[in-house]
C-alpha cells in the first residue's frame, strides 16, 4: 500500500503516468534452446506524451511492444496501463503494425476496415459513420472509402491503418516501426501526419523505430534500448520546439546534437554487446 | 473499332471449335445406321419429347437437384463448422488427423451400399451419401485454410477486440474462404457423381434412374438425350459455382494480382 | 522472481521438443478411440449390429477375405483398372496440355470447349459404356480415363502458363530453339503442376474405378461390395469397404511420395532448400 502511494506521489510531481513498464523480462523457449529477448525494462509514459523507443535491429523492440499490447505475456515483471495490469489486449489501446499489407483485412473495403473495431465496441451506426469519416479525413483519405486495401499504395495502406487506430479513440496508441517498409518521401509525409495527429488529438503515443532521425524528429522523449537482451540505455528528453518540420527542424543544431547523442549511445550498445559475445 | 475487333475475335475463338464439333457430329451421324450412335438430329428432336413435354422435369430432374442441393449445403455447413473447430486447435487436429486421413481415402461411392443398410433407398439415403462424399474435401480444405490465417491479422483482431462470432466470421472464415471454396468446388463434382450413381444403384426416380432405365430398355436415343442433359447440368452447376467464386473471392483475385504486379 | 522462471525454462524446452512425439501420440489415441467406438457402438446396441457389425467381426471377415483367391483377383482387377486408366489419362493429358498450352492460338480456340467438357460428370457415360463395352475392362477405362484426363490437362495448362516471361525471353535471346525451350524452360516450370495433376487424378481415378465396378458390375472390389451387400454379408461388405479405404490411403501416399521424389531433383525446391 505504501509503495503504491509512493508511486502515485512520484507520478504526481511530474505528470500522471498512463503506462508503466516494470522490470519486464521475456525469454522465448524454442526448439532445444531459449533466447532472452528482453532482460529488464522499466520506464513509464506520461499521459499525453509522445515517446519514441529506438534501438538497434533485433533489440527486442517488437517483443517489448507485444508485451505492452498484451499480445505476449512477459516472463517476469508487469505492464500497467491506467492503473490496470495488462494481461491481454486492453480495451483502450490501438496498435499500428509494421506489416500494413497484412494487418488490414483484404476482404473488406477501407471503410469496413476502419469500422469493424467500432462495431465491436457496439457504437451506434451514426456515430460509427461519423468516426470513420473523421478518421479517414484526418489522414487525408477522403475519396477511397469504397476501395480495397490492396488497391492502394503502401503509404496509403498505412494511412488506413492509422485511421483505424484513431477512429478507435484509444487512450494509448502503439506504433511498431510503422514506416519501415515505405519509401523515403512517403515516410516523411507520414511522420508529419503522426506528429500533427498527436498534437490535434493529444493521444498518448508510443512509437517504436530503428531509425534514430525518425525517433528524434517525432518524439518528446526518446528511450534508447540496448541490443538483445534488452535494457534501457538512456532516456533522452527532446527539447525541440513543438512545431517541427522536415526541413528546418532536421537542419537545426539542436537536432544534430540530439541525434549525435542517441547515435553514440546506440554505437556503444552495439560495441558493448559485441564485446560481451566475444568475451 | 479495335475494341469491337477484340470482342469479335473472342466470340469467334469461343464458338468456333464447339460449332465445328457439333457440325461434325451432326454430319457424321446423319445417315448413321449404328445402333449406339443415332443421328444427332434425332437425339435433339427427342429432347423435346423425353424431357420437356413429359413430366420428367418435375418427377426426375427436380428430385435429383433437390437431393444434390440439400446434401451439398449440409456438407458445406458441417464441413466448415468441423473444419474451423479442428483447424483452430492443434491438439484436436493431431487427435483427428489419422482417422480423417483414412475416412477421406474411402472412395465415396462405396458408401451407397453401406448407407442403404441404414436408410433404405429413399431420399434420406441419397442425401446422406451426398453429404458423406462432399464433406471431406470441404472439411480438409477448411482445416488448411484456418491453419493458414495470417498471424498479423490474428494479432490485429485481438488488439481491436474482434472476438467471438465476429472473429469467427470476419477473421477465420473469410480468411479461409479461398480454401473453403476450393473444397466446395471439389465437393460439388463428387456430389454430382454421387447423385447420379445413388440413383443408378437403387432408386425409383431421378436423373440417374431414368438414364439407366433408358439403357436397360435399349431406348438408345432417349439415353443419349439423358447423357446430354446430365452433361449440361454438370456444366451449369460448374458455371454457378464459378459465379459464386467470382463473387465471394473477388478480393482474393484482386489481392493476388496486386501482389504479382508489385515487387513483393 | 527470477528463480521460478529459470526453473521453468528447461521444462518448457523439452515440451517443445516433444511436440512432434506428442502429435503422434494424440493421433494414435484418436485412431484407437475411433476403433473402440466401432466396436462399442454396435455392441451397446446404439446402432443395430445388422447395419454395423462390431469391429471384431469386420476384422474377422477381413482375415477371411485374405485367404480367398477371388478377393486377391478382385483387388488386382481394381488396381489394374485404376492404373491403366490413370496411365492413359496422364499420357493424353500431358501431351494435349503441352501442345495446347504452348501454342497460343490453340489455347485460345480450345478454351471454351475445355471449359464445357471438363465439368461433365463422367458417370454420365455409364450407360454408353455399358451398351458399347458391357462389363469389360474397357468400360472401366473409359470412365476412369475421362475423369482423370481433365484433372491432368487443367493442371498442365496452368503449369505451362506459369512460365516466367523473363525466363522465356532470356531463353529466346540465347537462341534456344522451340524444343530446347520446352525442355529447359517450360517442362521444369510445369513439372510441379503436372505432379499435382497426377495426384488429383490418382484419387479421382480410384473413385471412378470403384464406381464402374459397383454400378456397371465390372470385376473388382466395387463389384464384390455390391455382391456382398445384396447377399446380406454385412461384415464382409464392411471389410471390403475398409480395403478400399486402405487402397485410397496407399494411392494418396504413393502419389505424395512420387511428387516429393521427383521434385527433390527440381531446381525450384533445391533453391528453396539452399536459401
Amino acid at each position: 500500500m505504501s509503495a503504491m502511494s509512493q508511486t502515485r506521489t512520484e507520478a504526481g510531481t511530474r505528470t500522471e503516468a498512463l503506462l508503466d513498464v516494470r522490470a519486464v523480462r521475456k525469454v522465448y523457449e524454442g526448439q532445444g534452446r531459449s533466447v532472452e529477448a528482453v532482460r529488464d525494462l522499466t520506464f513509464s509514459v506520461a499521459r499525453g506524451d509522445l515517446v519514441c523507443v529506438v534501438g538497434p535491429s533485433g533489440a527486442g523492440k517488437t517483443t517489448l511492444l507485444k508485451c505492452i499490447a498484451g499480445l505476449l505475456a512477459p516472463t517476469a515483471g508487469e505492464v500497467v496501463l491506467d492503473g490496470e495490469p495488462v494481461d491481454g489486449p486492453p480495451p483502450g489501446m490501438a496498435v499500428v503494425f509494421q506489416e500494413y499489407g497484412r494487418s488490414l483485412f483484404p476482404w473488406m473495403t477501407v471503410r469496413k476496415n476502419v469500422e469493424l473495431p467500432l462495431k465491436q465496441k457496439k457504437l451506434p451506426k451514426a456515430r460509427r459513420a461519423e468516426l470513420v469519416h473523421q478518421a479517414l479525413s484526418a489522414v487525408g483519405l477522403d475519396d477511397v472509402h469504397g476501395a480495397y486495401p490492396w488497391q492502394l499504395s503502401g503509404g496509403m495502406q498505412q494511412r488506413v491503418a492509422i485511421a483505424r487506430a484513431i477512429a478507435y479513440e484509444p487512450h494509448i496508441l502503439l506504433m511498431d516501426e510503422p514506416f519501415a517498409a515505405v519509401d523515403a518521401q512517403t515516410r516523411a509525409d507520414l511522420e508529419d501526419l503522426v506528429r500533427s495527429l498527436w498534437q490535434r488529438l493529444g493521444v498518448t503515443t508510443l512509437f517504436v523505430t530503428h531509425d534514430i532521425d525518425e525517433a528524434v524528429y517525432l518524439g518528446q522523449r526518446v528511450l534508447v534500448l540496448s541490443s538483445s537482451p534488452t535494457v534501457v540505455l538512456d532516456d533522452v528528453t527532446i527539447d525541440l520546439p513543438a512545431q517541427r518540420d522536415q526541413l528546418t527542424t532536421r537542419a537545426s543544431t539542436r537536432f544534430t546534437e540530439l541525434r549525435g547523442h542517441v547515435f553514440a549511445q546506440i554505437q556503444r550498445a552495439k560495441r558493448h554487446s559485441g564485446a560481451s559475445v566475444a568475451g | 473499332m479495335r475494341l469491337a475487333g477484340r470482342i469479335v475475335r473472342t466470340l469467334v475463338a469461343a464458338l468456333a471449335l464447339p460449332t465445328v464439333l457439333l457440325a461434325l457430329w451432326w454430319v457424321l451421324t446423319a445417315d448413321s445406321e449404328s445402333y449406339y450412335l443415332p443421328p444427332l438430329s434425332e437425339i435433339l428432336a427427342d429432347v423435346d419429347d423425353v424431357w420437356l413435354r413429359s413430366d420428367r422435369l418435375s418427377v426426375d430432374v427436380a428430385p435429383s437437384l433437390l437431393r444434390l442441393t440439400g446434401g451439398f449445403l449440409l456438407a458445406v455447413l458441417l464441413g466448415v463448422a468441423l473444419g474451423v473447430a479442428i483447424g483452430s486447435s492443434r491438439r484436436l487436429r493431431a487427435f483427428c488427423e489419422p482417422v480423417l486421413e483414412f475416412l477421406r481415402a474411402i472412395p465415396p461411392p462405396v458408401l451407397v451400399p453401406v448407407l442403404m443398410l441404414f436408410a433404405g433407398i429413399g431420399d434420406a439415403m441419397k442425401v446422406l451419401v451426398i453429404v458423406s462424399g462432399c464433406l471431406w474435401p470441404i472439411l480438409l480444405n477448411t482445416v488448411e485454410g484456418v491453419r493458414a490465417v495470417d498471424e498479423v491479422l490474428v494479432e490485429t483482431s485481438r488488439c481491436y477486440g474482434v472476438r467471438g462470432p465476429a472473429r469467427l466470421w470476419h477473421l477465420v472464415v473469410r480468411s479461409a474462404s479461398p480454401q473453403i471454396v476450393t473444397g466446395m468446388r471439389q465437393g460439388l463434382s463428387i456430389g454430382i457423381i454421387l447423385m447420379v450413381i445413388s440413383e443408378m444403384f437403387a432408386a425409383s426416380n431421378g436423373l440417374g434412374f431414368s438414364i439407366i432405365q433408358f439403357q436397360r430398355t435399349f431406348a438408345v436415343t432417349e439415353m443419349w438425350t439423358g447423357i446430354l442433359l446430365l452433361g449440361l447440368l454438370g456444366f451449369l452447376l460448374a458455371t454457378l459455382m464459378r459465379l459464386f467464386e467470382r463473387h465471394v473471392l473477388n478480393w482474393y483475385f484482386g489481392l493476388r494480382q496486386a501482389q504479382r504486379g508489385g515487387s513483393r | 522472481m527470477t528463480t521460478p522462471s529459470t526453473l521453468a525454462a528447461p521444462a518448457r524446452q523439452s515440451r517443445a521438443g516433444r511436440r512432434a512425439g506428442g502429435n503422434l501420440l494424440l493421433g494414435g489415441l484418436g485412431f484407437a478411440t475411433f476403433l473402440l467406438l466401432m466396436e462399442a457402438v454396435p455392441r451397446a446396441g446404439i446402432v443395430s449390429q445388422e447395419y454395423l457389425p462390431p469391429l471384431s467381426r469386420i476384422t474377422g471377415a477381413l482375415a477371411e477375405l485374405a485367404t480367398e483367391a477371388a478377393f486377391w483377383t478382385a483387388l488386382g482387377d481394381t488396381v489394374r483398372g485404376w492404373f491403366l486408366g490413370l496411365a492413359i489419362a496422364v499420357t493424353l493429358g500431358v501431351a494435349v496440355g503441352f501442345v495446347v498450352g504452348t501454342v497460343p492460338v490453340l489455347r485460345e480456340f480450345t478454351a471454351s470447349t475445355i471449359e464445357f467438357l471438363r465439368p461433365i460428370p463422367s458417370v454420365a457415360l455409364i450407360p454408353l459404356a455399358v451398351l458399347v463395352f458391357g462389363t469389360d475392362l474397357r468400360s472401366v477405362l473409359l470412365l476412369v480415363g475421362y475423369a482423370a484426363f481433365w484433372q491432368v490437362l487443367v493442371q498442365v495448362l496452368y503449369g505451362v502458363q506459369d512460365v516466367d516471361p523473363v525466363a522465356a525471353e532470356t531463353a529466346r535471346t540465347f537462341g534456344l530453339g522451340r524444343w530446347a525451350r520446352i525442355r529447359y524452360v517450360t517442362w521444369p516450370t510445369a513439372l510441379p503442376y503436372v505432379l499435382t495433376g497426377v495426384r488429383l487424378a490418382a484419387a479421382v481415378a480410384l473413385i471412378l474405378a470403384i464406381t464402374a465396378e459397383l454400378v456397371i458390375g465390372a470385376p473388382g472390389l466395387g463389384n464384390e461390395i455390391g455382391v456382398a451387400q445384396s447377399g446380406g454379408a454385412v461384415a464382409r461388405m464392411y471389410a471390403l469397404v475398409v480395403v478400399t479405404g486402405l487402397l485410397g490411403v496407399a494411392v494418396n501416399a504413393l502419389a505424395r511420395r512420387l511428387e516429393r521424389w521427383l521434385l527433390s531433383w527440381h531446381p525450384s525446391l533445391r533453391r528453396e532448400a539452399a536459401a
